[in-house]
């Protein structure tokens, strides 16, 4: 079992910790995982990337060469990773900064669900983990809440936990991914 | 054994603090400041010091300085400083002074490309300061080795006395992956040689003959000379012909025909028609590429040098007496190709790279089949 997972938006949106807390999740679970990321040089702006390969096995080469799933959180990040999709990758958008996916995209709204139940897009990127979490199934709800706990800012672990059931939440609303 | 997520970078750090190192100072520069910033963390809680100095130059100078007074130093860095480190690369090689300097390599010249991987710094970290000098160089692949080779960085450096480099890249100092530390204490750590004689009976001139000279720390009560000039056993300058040929010679025999320093890993290079060479972050992709094609029954081999500085000529003149094609990826215009080249006494073919991004397993199949003729 091999999955490649590759989180792509705009620098500040938290993807890089979210593709971290995804492959801590996945050491703690006992999984084999690999995490490392391509951004410009600014902290705020710019297009940031972040890849994870989560594995039964020893990770040979640690980057995404087949993806198996692909999240794009802004507009920059869909005109550049959501084109040439190879069939057998997932493709899902987050529908508040991309309005007019190709048809036979996943959309869903996420920072736009997030402000509305939690006011705070800053954890839109936990809301993201959530979703990305059901979706690849091969990481536990409980590993992946143990290492937002151990990842994020002291303080704010519960709304960040929110956030990540938000995630899951949407992940069966709109994508039936089923007993999440 | 404990199993963890780690980035390169930490484990870098924590390395570093397993072998012994108190003494860190360093300019936080990208793709390496998360060393910088473990250090910080850490050293003070082990009764270590930490310096954020005021450039690359001063933080170099910082390390010789504590190593001289008997603690083991590190400075960690990326192309631009490594630059301006150079000068004292030279000056500790020439005063005999351990030290560890980490180059995360970066995408350059210059300033280049801050965030992206890089392996442009080859041939720097061997010739990069002037004169003939001993170093020793060591290029991790992955998290888990960093870790080990800081440790061995260090132990290389304190007993020949000597600047070891820690060649990492921003592929492997960014990656963040499952780790198995070993426990403390289980891997070995070496001390630099001490004169054994009270600071009254020490004479430097009685160990004239020795290849590394004890080292006594400043501050202990020794009288100790430390120059960048050419020196006599006494400390003292000198241009008499012999003694320079002399200090010269024996400087550079530290690494120079030293088969114990050599580090290399091999897969498949027994029956090996197609060679490939690669080394640091660059060498994953090329694993994943050897390991698919041997499983396709093709009969293709992986050289990994891990120390990179001495290079490992003997070895590679051997395999490509039996190899048919050699095949060198690199994030590079070709620095590790030529000097493969030189060590094969042919040419090869070198896969160059400088757009920012890595060589994947699918490329490097390509190119082990067109090598082949498989394709």
């Amino acid at each position: 079992m091999r999955r490649e997972l590759l989180l792509a938006g705009a620098g500040g949106q938290g993807i890089i910790l979210a593709g971290v807390i995804l492959a801590e999740a996945a050491v703690r679970q006992g999984l084999f995982a690999a995490q490392s990321q391509a951004y410009g040089p600014q902290s705020r702006g710019g297009a940031t990337k972040a890849e994870v390969v989560i594995s039964d096995r020893e990770v040979l080469y640690p980057r995404v060469e087949r993806p198996d799933l692909i999240l794009l959180l802004s507009r920059e990040a869909y005109g550049h990773y959501g084109q040439d999709v190879p069939a057998t990758a997932r493709l899902v958008v987050d529908s508040s900064f991309v309005s007019d996916p190709a048809p036979g995209v996943l959309s869903v709204p996420i920072t736009e669900t997030v402000r509305e139940k939690l006011k705070r897009i800053i954890v839109a990127n936990m809301a993201a983990l959530g979703l990305v979490g059901a979706l690849a199934g091969v990481v536990e709800r409980s590993y992946l809440e143990e290492a937002v706990r151990g990842r994020v800012p002291r303080g704010t672990a519960e709304i960040n936990l929110e956030a990540l059931g938000l995630g899951y939440q949407m992940a069966q609303r709109f994508m039936g991914v089923p007993g999440c | 054994m404990k199993t963890i997520l780690l980035q390169g970078n930490e484990a870098c750090a924590r390395g570093a603090i397993a072998a012994g190192c108190r003494f860190f100072a360093g300019y936080p520069i990208t793709p390496s400041s998360e060393i910088v910033e473990a250090m910080a963390r850490e050293l003070p809680l082990v009764g270590g010091s930490f310096i954020q100095m005021e450039d690359e130059i001063g933080s170099i100078a910082a390390c010789l300085g504590a190593s001289l007074a008997g603690v083991k130093s590190l400075t960690a860095t990326s192309g631009p400083g490594f630059s301006l480190k150079q000068e004292n690369i030279g000056y500790a090689a020439m005063a005999e002074i351990p030290v560890v300097v980490v180059n995360v390599q970066r995408f350059g010249p210059s300033t280049g490309m801050p965030t992206a991987p890089a392996q442009g710094d080859f041939y720097q970290t061997r010739w990069g300061t002037h004169g003939d000098h001993p170093v020793v160089v060591l290029a991790p692949w992955s998290v888990e080795e960093t870790y080990r080779l800081t440790i061995r960085a260090f132990n290389l450096s304190e007993v020949h006395r000597l600047p070891v480099i820690l060649l990492m890249d921003e592929g492997v100092g960014h990656l963040r992956e499952r780790v198995e530390l070993p426990e403390e204490g289980e891997l070995a750590v070496w001390e630099r040689p001490k004169p054994k004689e009270p600071p009254d009976l020490f004479d430097p001139v009685a160990h004239a003959g020795e290849e590394v000279p004890p080292m006594p720390p400043l501050g202990a009560g020794y009288r100790l000379r430390v120059t960048g000039l050419v020196h006599g056993s006494d400390g003292f300058p000198s241009e008499s012909p012999e003694t320079v040929a002399k200090l010269l010679r024996r400087l550079c025999g530290k690494v120079e025909g030293k088969p114990e320093l050599l580090q290399a890993e091999e897969e498949g290079t027994d029956d090996a028609r197609v060679l490939v060479v690669a080394y640091g972050s660059t060498a994953r992709g090329a694993a994943a590429a050897v390991r698919e094609a041997r499983e396709r029954g093709l009969p293709v081999g992986l050289f990994r040098p891990v120390t990179v500085w001495p290079f490992p000529e003997a070895r590679i003149g051997e395999l490509a007496a039996q190899a048919g094609e050699i095949l060198v990826p690199e994030l590079s215009l070709g620095q590790l190709s030529r000097e493969v080249e030189r060590a094969a006494g042919r040419r090869v073919r070198s896969l160059t790279r400088v757009d920012g991004n890595h060589w994947s397993p699918g490329e490097i199949l390509a190119a082990i089949e067109e090598a082949g003729g498989w394709s």
